[in-house]
């Protein structure tokens, strides 16, 4: 009786699985393509093929802070004011005196209103992020080697590496790094790294309205930023500090630091 | 909500011009303070430590054992800060195993290592081997299980063997000199290295470190010496102390003259920074920079050690003198460190603002905090003294006053 019990689960066992035989078979398609095709798609993208970098044309600028708070938004970077991954930064020449420079809120939510009275002689908007410098002092200075460069030119943080000593924050010269709050490690703009490794541009590139951000490849011949570096006359920031920057800026004013 | 609390931050109190937005957190607080001055500590009591042994400076025999003692004592304490600072205290030790050997702070590990295993640990164990021997078989309990341990085996006190432990001590010693010289260089190049910093960046900056280091370490050791004599109800050997104060006398106006060459040479320079970091001079660092640093912490002293060195005065009356100059030397060289660290972080990087450091009470990197870090060098160097005795009472009782 038991061997007769035995058989016939056997027998339905058989059964239920020639019928479902079909759908095991879709099932094992799909996972097996999908991971094929995730792997050509890993495949694709060869890090050393490339070389990042960025262009900003200041007169395009219209300081709308559409960047910063895209960035703020891609990137989950902490909502206080004094967290920036890129911000923009005003700059009022008056007639006599001191330059004025102000960035409330990295300029998210916009810019007051200069004084009334103020004799202006020029006032124009700069965008500051990290400038993936090709020699960067952040990197020298990094005691366990958490921040690095990666092959396609991009200065990265591991953040499960860092130790959060907080040198590479005071050996940045442009004010381009912070300790994240809740991670407790150095955070700092990746160029939109996830973004950037699948053929799309930056989060702060994007959404710019005036395209006074130009994203692409430094040694190709045919890249926007190719054709950005040809027609303007750029500068880099704090170029007597040798670290080669990668932010190259056009119609940069003297002031800016 | 953005809104408020940006209004609420905008205005903080103290913060004038533009500073980048990234800066209104001061990276480096009270702790990265104390952490050069208990190692600016260390290299000043060994240095002060070799004078006797390599220099043959015999007068100084009394603090020898007592300020090697005390160097081993803040040498633990010196990491402690750092560690508390480090948002990641649990990967510290990546910097021991995967070190990025450009980076002057991984380095700085090793040449601590080397400092502490090399020299320190092993001047301590040869000058004291043929006590602990001999302690090993006097004493009973289990100090004498502890000796016998830090005896290491090596249980021969034949006269050649001996001979052979101040030779080997005068070696480490030697080699021990340019080390300590090294070890608070290197602590100046870890901030003179940083371009990005005007204040900072600065080739002499090593070298003050390292003189500031000689000079608080002295004056450490004077304090230490006097105090820890009055306690033990000894007469306090007043040829060590007299030649002690000349010493920190010579080492605090070197050291004070490159101060004043730093300063001179960037007021003459006067690059870009000038203007920002002259603004910080007068409106942040006043009390800590002028009058601490230089009024009570240099001028004061100097004049104190001329006159208990040099001056016509009653032993007690010199005593006090080095007593005053010992303090405010020490209030001088926090003061140092503190206008380094925090100064080189109060003024923005873009040149156009300054900020301020909110001292906090409580917390890892509050007062308290570096009041314990401060008291804890001082309870180690109580606990080595009852294992490791530096005294030498035979030439605590004899009293030398120097007639001049």
């Amino acid at each position: 009786m038991d061997d007769q019990k035995t058989q016939m689960e056997r027998r339905e066992f058989l059964n239920t699985c020639a019928r479902k035989l079909p759908e095991f078979i879709m099932l094992f398609a799909v996972v097996g393509g999908a991971e094929i095709l995730s792997a050509q798609e890993e495949q694709k993208y060869d890090p050393s093929g490339h070389n990042y970098a960025m262009g900003i044309d200041i007169h395009k600028c219209i300081g709308c802070g559409r960047c910063a708070d895209a960035c703020k938004k891609e990137n989950k970077v902490p909502i206080e004011p004094r967290y920036f991954r890129t911000w923009v930064e005003r700059y009022i020449i008056p007639s006599a005196g001191e330059t004025i420079v102000d960035s409330p809120d990295g300029g998210i939510d916009g810019f007051p209103e200069p004084d009334k009275g103020m004799d202006i002689l020029r006032t124009f908007f700069v965008p500051k992020l990290c400038n993936h410098c090709a020699s960067p002092p952040c990197v020298q200075v990094c005691p366990v080697g958490a921040t690095f460069i990666s092959r396609d030119g991009v200065v990265l943080v591991d953040e499960k590496y860092c130790v959060g000593c907080r040198y590479c924050i005071q050996a940045c010269p442009y004010g381009a790094r912070y300790l994240h709050p809740v991670k407790k490690v150095a955070d700092k703009c990746t160029f939109c790294y996830h973004r950037i490794t699948k053929g799309l541009r930056p989060a702060c590139v994007e959404v710019c309205p005036t395209q006074a951000r130009v994203f692409g490849e430094a040694g190709e011949q045919s890249s926007p930023l190719r054709r950005f570096l040809r027609f303007n006359d750029v500068t880099v920031l704090k170029p007597s500090l040798n670290t080669s920057p990668k932010v190259y800026y056009a119609n940069a004013d003297g002031e800016v630091r | 909500m953005e809104t408020v609390i940006l209004a609420v931050i905008e205005k903080l109190p103290g913060v004038t011009g533009y500073i980048y937005p990234n800066e209104y957190e001061l990276h480096w607080g009270l702790l990265i303070v104390l952490y050069p001055y208990l190692t600016g500590l260390v290299a000043g009591a060994f240095i002060l430590a070799s004078l006797e042994r390599v220099f043959n400076v015999k007068a100084l025999m009394p603090v020898y054992r007592l300020s090697l003692l005390t160097a081993l004592s803040f040498l633990i304490v010196a990491p402690l800060p750092l560690l508390a600072h480090l948002g990641h205290p649990e990967r510290a030790f990546e910097m021991f195993l995967t070190p990025h050997t450009q980076s002057a702070m991984a380095m700085f590990g090793f040449v601590y290592a080397w400092y502490l295993m090399v020299v320190l640990l092993l001047e301590i164990w040869f000058d004291y081997r043929a006590n602990i021997v001999t302690w090993s078989k006097e004493k009973k309990g289990l100090i004498k299980y502890i000796y016998k341990i830090l005896s290491l085996g090596a249980t021969d006190i034949s006269e050649p063997a001996v001979r052979f432990d101040g030779k080997i001590g005068k070696i480490i010693t030697i080699i021990g000199i340019p080390s300590a010289f090294l070890l608070h260089g290197y602590v100046g190049f870890i901030f003179g290295s940083v371009k990005a910093n005007p204040w900072w960046s600065s080739v002499l900056i090593p070298i003050v470190f390292l003189f500031s280091a000689i000079v608080s370490g002295m004056a450490m050791m004077l304090l230490v010496y006097m105090v820890t004599t009055m306690f033990r109800w000894k007469q306090t050997n007043m040829k060590c102390v007299n030649k002690l104060a000349e010493f920190l006398l010579y080492a605090i106006i070197v050291d004070f003259s490159l101060e004043l060459l730093d300063f001179i040479h960037r007021l003459y320079e006067s690059e870009e920074s000038i203007n920002i970091l002259s603004e910080m001079i007068s409106n942040r660092l006043f009390i800590s920079l002028i009058i601490s640093q230089i009024v009570l912490g240099t001028l004061i002293p100097v004049i104190s050690l001329v006159m208990g060195r040099f001056g016509r005065f009653p032993d007690e009356m010199r005593r006090m003198l080095y007593l005053v100059a010992g303090v405010l030397i020490q209030v001088g060289i926090f003061s140092t460190r503190w206008n380094i660290v925090i100064g080189g972080q109060l003024f923005s990087k873009s040149l156009r603002g300054l900020t301020v450091y909110k001292l906090e009470l409580m917390g890892v990197e509050g007062v308290f905090m570096t009041m314990l870090l401060l008291l804890l060098p001082f309870l180690a160097l109580l606990i080595l003294t009852k294992i490791l005795p530096p005294w030498n009472e035979s030439e605590t009782d004899i009293v030398l006053p120097l007639k001049t």
